[in-house]
């Protein structure tokens, strides 16, 4: 197989598998950045994925071909709503946020299946008839080289996230919202002596995850699942965080993490089928994100510091 | 007022009965009967030998997996990486069942310090990341989870056996499983781990509270400034309780291999073994015999929700719902204490 044809194999599916990743990790890059933890953007995915596929499969019949998309933004709504049962424990009731995000996967399995097994009297949802489809974007696919690479049989959501991922640079460094965001999370104290309003900066932040979160499940089940079980999100919204931190809890830099967790992905994916990675096992390519992101915690791929305030509830008086 | 220790008893207690609560309120807002959902559950733990013998089965590893993160709780360590540990236990334990023969007194010991020292390994390396680099451990130990998932199942495919999905049965020498046990519980797979799960909570509580080492490991947890003042090597407490922690942890995996199971499948998602050990820990107070008290429950909730969908018509997953609003509660419960404190003003 000549390289091209390798490159041309590769890309699209890493760019299919990298969006949910991105619109997840873009969710808890804003929630960190205001300073809460969020082990639960796994949770957070499920609820979007199930949203996702159940408003799929009750309305493609109003809505036809647009379905996917109306499904997705319902999806990021349920998961803004969602994601408040965080955000009341973790900065009204002052709850440990990881334990927290560890109630909130659970609630969100416990949930989603409850809820399949009660409207569809089975452990998983049936197929959804309208997905997402991969299309070529026009002009752009005639492109020589770039348009088989980047535009021919793609997903327009792997674009949308991209776009996102811009969109949340913008909004967080070149905003006011944006920098009050960031101050709430490195020293609220400070914050909140300047008339920010610490626990209403946090609740947007954590419902801003939410909806990203939510989207990421969504855009994970209409693109890749197709239905929603107990075995539909295993572990992406984990990869996510994973891109949250790898990324230097940048927006950029997690759309970077997400892209190559995505790539990697598609290695295990198509891998047997490339010439020098066919005797690698699919497990050394299964695991790099997770090692990668040790190795990186560790400091050996440039050290990144977290908000200060990451993880600390805020005390108004306390010092 | 409430003393402290008052608090730490009603808190997990009024927990408990709100997660219950909002059960019964999901059965009754989706058309079931709370009362026949609740029997239906308590006689699916308590109704038969055989059922007591599952439950019984089930709280063992929850013992294990919550003693693992209430003792790094303890340490100041918050160790979600339970689930891996318990998977490369479960492997190394079944590796050493079947690989070796020898007598029983040395095979079933040496299978279980095998599970040990594997779940000893996968806390070593956040132990180490976090005492010598002040790296977090929630993040290690996630990704830890995952490594442990994905290498057993390499492991049990390509070199445990020939593509296969699950290793090979253990030897009858390096098994848990108790016939006289058995036949008591009308053939449930009750085995003998439960004694080893008592031994242990033993264990950890007279580590914890009655030795030098107890007191420092209990002290980092508490201020790391000040134990580094008083000249305790902070570090390596770190380490350690995150050995220790781990091969806890490894040992409920031991529990899955050499009682219930007498093998290993290949496991396409987490055994969530761990993950309940953190919702054990929290209700349980991270005190040893707490966690008894609260593997007990969530062994109740657990195996007497498989009788529900049969006698009720509830779908199983409602006691999920139960149990993580159980763990938010309890996370919550600056608010609960809030609350309490108010009504006790006002009863003034």
């Amino acid at each position: 197989m000549a390289f091209f044809d390798v490159l041309q194999s590769i890309i699209p599916i890493a760019l299919f598998y990298s969006a949910p990743l991105i619109f997840t990790a873009l969710g808890g890059v804003f929630s960190e950045r205001s300073g809460v933890v969020n082990i639960g953007l796994e949770g957070l995915m499920v609820a979007g994925a199930f949203v996702g596929i159940v408003f799929n499969l009750t309305f493609d019949e109003t809505f036809g071909s647009a379905t996917p998309w109306i499904s997705i933004f319902v999806a990021m709504i349920v998961g803004a709503i969602f994601s408040l049962v965080h955000a009341v424990a973790s900065v009204s009731f002052r709850a440990d946020q990881v334990v927290s995000g560890v109630a909130i996967n659970f609630l969100a399995l416990g949930l989603g299946v409850f809820l399949t097994k009660q409207w569809y009297g089975k452990g998983q949802t049936d197929m959804v008839d309208e997905p997402f489809y991969s299309t070529d974007i026009p002009i752009l696919a005639d492109i020589p080289i770039l348009g088989p690479l980047f535009f021919n049989g793609i997903y327009v959501t792997s674009y949308v996230a991209i776009a996102f991922a811009f969109l949340g640079w913008f909004v967080l460094y070149k905003t006011p919202f944006g920098l009050r965001l960031r101050s709430v999370g490195e020293h609220p104290m400070a914050a909140d002596t300047n008339g920010i309003n610490v626990n209403r900066m946090r609740y947007i932040a954590v419902m801003i995850s939410g909806a990203l979160g939510g989207l990421g499940g969504a855009v994970f089940a209409l693109t890749i699942a197709f239905n929603f079980s107990q075995a539909t999100i295993v572990g992406q919204g984990f990869m996510s965080l994973a891109a949250v931190i790898f990324g230097k809890w940048h927006p950029l830099g997690a759309m970077g993490a997400a892209l190559f967790f995505g790539f990697a992905q598609s290695l295990s994916v198509i891998g047997s089928g490339i010439p020098l990675l066919e005797n690698v096992p699919a497990v050394y390519l299964t695991i790099a994100p997770y090692v990668l992101t040790i190795l990186a915690l560790a400091g050996f791929i440039g050290r990144a510091e977290a908000p200060k305030a990451n993880g600390q509830p805020y005390i108004k008086g306390s010092r | 007022m409430f003393s402290n220790k008052t608090f730490n008893l009603i808190v997990p207690i009024i927990s408990v009965l709100l997660g219950l609560l909002a059960g019964a309120i999901i059965m009754l807002v989706f058309g079931y009967n709370p009362v026949e959902g609740y029997i239906a559950l308590w006689n699916g733990a308590f109704g038969s030998n055989y059922f007591f013998g599952e439950t019984i089965r089930q709280v063992t590893p929850y013992i294990f997996t919550g003693l693992s993160i209430a003792f790094a709780f303890r340490a100041g360590l918050f160790n979600i990486g339970a689930e891996g540990q318990v998977i490369v236990g479960w492997l190394a334990s079944v590796w050493v069942g079947a690989a070796f023969d020898a007598p029983m007194i040395i095979h079933l010991p040496l299978a279980i310090i095998a599970a040990a020292l594997a779940g000893a390994l996968w806390g070593f390396v956040p132990g180490l990341l976090k005492a010598k680099l002040g790296v977090h451990e929630v993040i290690i130990t996630i990704m830890m989870n995952y490594i442990a998932l994905h290498v057993s199942n390499a492991l049990i495919r390509d070199v445990l056996t020939d593509s296969g999905d699950s290793t090979d049965q253990i030897k009858e020498s390096a098994s848990l499983a108790s016939n006289w046990l058995m036949e008591l519980t009308g053939y449930s797979r009750l085995h003998y781990g439960i004694i080893l799960a008592l031994f242990a909570a033993f264990f950890v509580w007279f580590l914890l509270e009655k030795t030098t080492r107890g007191y420092e490991l209990r002290s980092v947890g508490y201020n790391q400034h000040a134990s580094e003042y008083a000249g305790m090597n902070v570090g390596r407490n770190i380490i350690l309780s995150m050995v220790i922690s781990g091969g806890i942890a490894g040992l409920a995996g031991a529990m899955e291999g050499l009682g219930t199971f007498g093998y290993m499948p290949t496991h396409s998602a987490f055994t969530n073994l761990g993950f309940d050990g953190i919702a054990v820990a929290l209700l349980g107070g991270n005190n040893a015999f707490g966690v008894v008290i609260a593997a007990f429950l969530f062994g109740v909730l657990k195996i007497g929700a498989l009788n529900m969908p049969t006698a009720a018509e509830v779908p199983s997953e409602l006691v999920e719902i139960v149990i993580a609003l159980i763990i938010f509660f309890v996370a919550s419960s600056y608010i609960i204490r809030w609350t309490l404190l108010k009504f006790k003003k006002e009863g003034k």
